[in-house]
């Protein structure tokens, strides 16, 4: 007798408990404390804040540690637990001009007012993996150089503003922002719908766009105007008080690209801007994301829309990790159906190609 | 609340009105794709996210639930879904169709005829049927709004020039009420009869896509055609193999390496019903050796 | 030449049309009737591709009207009806021949899909009638019945193009747009083409714009023509007076240095 195919529910419980022993490892090795990812994986624990977007350390780490060590996994777990939190208040937006700043750099300017802080970067150092960190010892931990912060500085747009030779910031603009968390996306998107797309898109995707961009698909000739990093206040407006008060600091990283535009029928010659978000050091997510918002910004500015950088609709709805890992993975999920009607058709075609071959041989064969 | 820590059936109340808003809408508008603001679920985008959505906004404590893939109770994803609902909405579940009030589904529709009390809920990957003519949504959406349809059409003309006949086998399209064309989900084209007429209320759900859409009780459905190439479902020459069946869609088991195969109901909860009633299949046991087996189960 | 009916099919009064600052077209009007063939002629950049898009519902133009005279409800302002009726009408009573015929055609379905599209988007359903209408257009372009099932990629440019006309003419449309239908053609195959043009345009009694920079073909398929410079038409007339006796500077000297070719 023949029985089918069954025990799915086993095969679940087994390959969780795989999954959970495969996470632990070699339980001979101490287990990994949230407090050590946090602490030491912080840009590990950044990326999966700003993709997941939700800024909790805490459970970045936890997801980090429950996805073993992927990414994308973590942030899909951690939007999972974020789209069931109830909105309970939304932000004042963030004033990133008192930004407590820990690095800022700009390629536009030898010196500024507030200068150039190089801060934590990876950028000058020489690659060479550090066999002192693998000896198990304590890293050394150098003296930090000037502990207090650095006071806030102004834009390097604001000193371009001040000549009129940049477009005024957006931000003047009050209208009430859509939420992509809320609503569904809908084409062509503006502005902010845009930008909240790319704050959570995969990183490696605006990375790729972006470069593309740089490389001759829309050109926009590009300089990174500021890149900033530090902390900033966040403040809400409860309707019982009436003015806002703060309710933490966050700290994020943001980058405003400064583009050339050659002028419009409605504007003239200036330069124009693109801009980038993250939560805690993403910076090159934040370059990344402002190449890819001066892109899109092609039909506002009356620009010709001739590469996938510019193009809407294909950026913004292949960006998200969460969508696109899932759906590249459903492949696995069996098709049975959809392959017996095809096996069905296919073998039907096959001996009408059969048929009509030997009829046509068969032809042949008399003449 | 459940053990789970989460609200029932793991949505928070707003975030269900708003999917039943739209749910509304698209009952109101059949066949016509409704955006929604879908929201990340814990299973992945592409593993029934939308169906799962569509089921949490209307499933209560009174229903009982069953869910399939590719026809069958006991397929993994069909599991891990069931369970989900189990432990989030404390529901009942059950494998029978005649039991269940909500069936959520993906690439099949079950063999035992639907009823009013049921309402069909579909796992929907591509919700857009002009999509694969078409990519862009600003322009399908056109196209839906000025009832443009001829493309599609030229599909089907394109396969019968080539193959003699419409070679479109799953998700083959249909017309909703005579006016808006609508992916059927990736159904075998054997089940579309079913969808014609149906005294079940059925919704279609798509996460990733972020649309609903319904088909109304007894609303008409009707496949794509040409007049003198009429709509067709697929034949088997075989019967199943276990129950006998000549009216089911039939899976195909491959029984050994020497090309030996047969084939199966893929509707599992039709194909035991049926051997429990004594209908046996070239390869099957009567109905007393069935009951054995499956008890020992 | 055909007899001039009273009621214009086409009229235009003062197209304007600037892409930015910069200028495409400026104050355009004409009226055509019925069966006439109008050659917008000029070099590249005079803006006549900016009048054909703005003419032919592609293109909303910065200000100026274009009326048109619909078989069923009488005379429509193109701009100003709603974009159902406008696509409608390019479906039905519309052609328009790209001169890149990927442009005009669907490269991924056969020759007979190409030309069966208008049908099916109409409404036919009858998969045999319409493959009968496609081969026998097919026919009337000379393209044997053996290529019917083929894709338009394996198709030589020419054949290319009169696929592209086909396609267009199965609905029995009653204007036609044409942007240099003969460009990056052989000359010989150029030649063929405009005769197989001519000759459907007079049986079909076809109205047609055609944008062209070549003289030849405008002195072979129009019936008036129109010379454009830097957005402005400088110069109307019957084509054989225009062509034989240029008024204008700029169309003397367009003519002049076909001539010495």
């Amino acid at each position: 007798m023949y029985v089918a195919v069954k025990g799915g529910e086993k095969a679940i419980d087994t390959a969780h408990q795989l999954l959970a022993e495969q996470r632990r490892g070699d339980t001979a090795v101490a287990e990994l404390t949230l407090d050590q990812i946090k602490n030491q994986m912080t840009l590990a624990v950044d990326r999966v804040m700003t993709e997941g977007s939700l800024y909790d350390r805490d459970l970045a780490a936890l997801a980090i540690k429950q996805a073993r060590g992927d990414l994308m996994e973590a942030i899909f777990l951690l939007r999972a637990y974020r789209t069931t939190l109830p909105r309970l208040a939304t932000t004042e937006p963030l004033e990133t001009d008192a930004l407590r700043i820990i690095r800022r750099i700009s390629a536009t300017f030898k010196d500024l007012p507030g200068g150039q802080v190089l801060g934590p970067t990876f950028d000058y150092t020489h690659r060479l993996l550090d066999f002192a960190l693998a000896a198990d010892g304590e890293a050394p931990v150098p003296v930090p150089a000037d502990a207090a912060p650095l006071e806030p500085c102004p834009r390097v747009t604001a000193l371009l503003n001040a000549e009129g030779l940049i477009e005024p910031d957006l931000a003047a603009d009050d209208a009430e922002p859509g939420d992509i968390t809320r609503e569904p996306p809908l084409y062509p998107a503006d502005r902010a719908v845009r930008l909240q797309t790319l704050a959570r898109a995969d990183e490696g995707w605006l990375l790729a766009l972006g470069y593309s961009t740089q490389r001759g698909y829309a050109k926009s000739h590009p300089f990174a105007g500021e890149i900033r990093i530090g902390s900033v206040d966040v403040e809400i407006i409860p309707e019982e008080l009436g003015f806002p008060v703060c309710i933490g600091s966050i700290e994020v990283a943001e980058c405003e690209m400064i583009n050339q535009f050659k002028g419009s029928k409605t504007t003239p010659p200036q330069f124009t801007r693109g801009y980038g978000l993250t939560f805690g050091h993403g910076e090159r997510k934040a370059m990344s994301m402002a190449l890819v918002d001066r892109a899109l910004r092609a039909r506002e500015l009356g620009e010709d829309i001739t590469a996938p950088a510019q193009d809407e609709e294909f950026v913004l709805s292949h960006g998200d990790t969460v969508e696109s890992s899932g759906f590249t993975q459903h492949l696995k999920l069996p098709h049975y159906v959809d392959f017996q009607s095809e096996l069905v058709a296919v073998r039907a075609l096959r001996a009408e190609y059969d048929a009509r071959r030997r009829a046509r041989s068969g032809e042949q064969g008399e003449l | 609340m459940t053990d789970t820590g989460y609200n029932y059936a793991y949505l928070d109340e707003q975030t269900k009105r708003m999917i039943r808003r739209a749910i509304l809408k698209a009952v109101a508008v059949p066949g016509y794709q409704v955006p929604f603001a879908g929201r990340e679920m814990p299973l992945p985008y592409g593993w029934g996210t939308g169906g799962i959505q569509v089921t949490a906004a209307i499933i209560g404590q009174d229903d009982t639930l069953k869910v399939i893939d590719q026809g069958a109770d006991d397929t993994t994803n069909a599991v891990s879904i069931r369970r989900f609902f189990a432990r989030t909405a404390a529901v009942k579940t059950t494998e029978k169709t005649v039991e269940a009030t909500v069936i959520q589904t993906r690439h099949r529709i079950p063999e035992t005829p639907l009823t009013e009390n049921q309402i069909m809920v579909y796992q929907v990957p591509i919700p857009e049927p002009l999509r694969w003519m078409e990519p862009r949504e600003t322009e399908t959406r056109k196209m839906h709004a000025l009832q443009e349809y001829g493309v599609m059409h030229v599909k089907l003309y394109e396969d019968i020039a080539r193959f003699g006949h419409i070679a479109t086998t799953y998700d083959y399209p249909v017309m909703v009420n005579d006016r808006y064309l609508m992916a059927p989900s990736p159904i075998p084209k054997f089940d579309n009869p079913k969808l014609n007429n149906s005294p079940a209320l059925q919704l279609f759900g798509a996460g990733r896509e972020k649309r609903i859409y319904a088909v109304p009780p007894y609303t008409p459905v009707k496949s794509l055609d040409f007049t003198d190439h009429p709509f067709e479902v697929q034949r088997w020459d075989d019967c199943c193999a276990l129950c006998g069946a000549t009216d089911s869609f039939l899976d195909e088991v491959i029984t050994d390496d020497k090309g030996g195969r047969m084939y199966v109901c893929s509707d599992s909860d039709y194909c035991g019903d049926r051997r429990a009633a004594g209908h046996v299949g070239p390869q099957g046991v009567d109905a007393d050796a069935y009951q054995r087996a499956t008890a020992a189960e | 030449m055909t007899m001039i009916p009273q009621t214009p099919l086409l009229r235009v009064e003062g197209l304007t049309h600037y892409y930015g600052s910069r200028l495409g077209c400026r104050d355009v009007s004409f009226d055509l009737y019925p069966g006439e063939v109008l050659g917008i002629v000029g070099e590249s950049g005079s803006g006549k591709s900016t009048l054909l898009s703005c003419l032919s519902a592609r293109q909303d133009p910065s200000s100026g009207r274009v009326l048109y005279q619909s078989r069923h409800d009488g005379e429509i302002d193109l701009y100003r009806v709603s974009e159902p009726r406008r696509r409608l009408l390019m479906r039905t009573e519309w052609g328009i021949v790209h001169q890149n015929p990927r442009d005009g055609l669907r490269m991924t379905v056969s020759a007979g899909a190409n030309i069966g599209e208008r049908l099916m988007a109409v409404g036919a359903r009858h998969y045999g009638d319409i493959r009968d209408q496609a081969i026998d257009w097919l026919g009337r372009v000379e393209i044997s019945d053996d290529r019917t099932d083929d894709l338009p990629r394996t198709f030589s440019g020419g054949m290319q193009q009169r696929l592209q006309i086909a396609r267009n003419l199965v609905t029995q449309p009653r204007l036609i747009f044409m942007d240099e239908p003969t460009g990056g053609l052989d000359v010989s195959v150029q030649a063929r083409l405009l005769d197989l043009l001519r000759g459907l345009v007079s049986s079909l009694g076809l109205s047609v714009i055609i944008v062209t920079h070549d003289l030849a073909v405008a002195r072979l398929l129009a019936h008036r023509l129109m010379v454009m410079k830097e957005g402005q038409v400088v110069e109307t007339g019957l084509t054989d007076q225009v062509l034989d006796d240029p008024h204008h500077p700029y169309t003397q000297l367009l003519v002049s240095s076909v001539l010495q070719v």
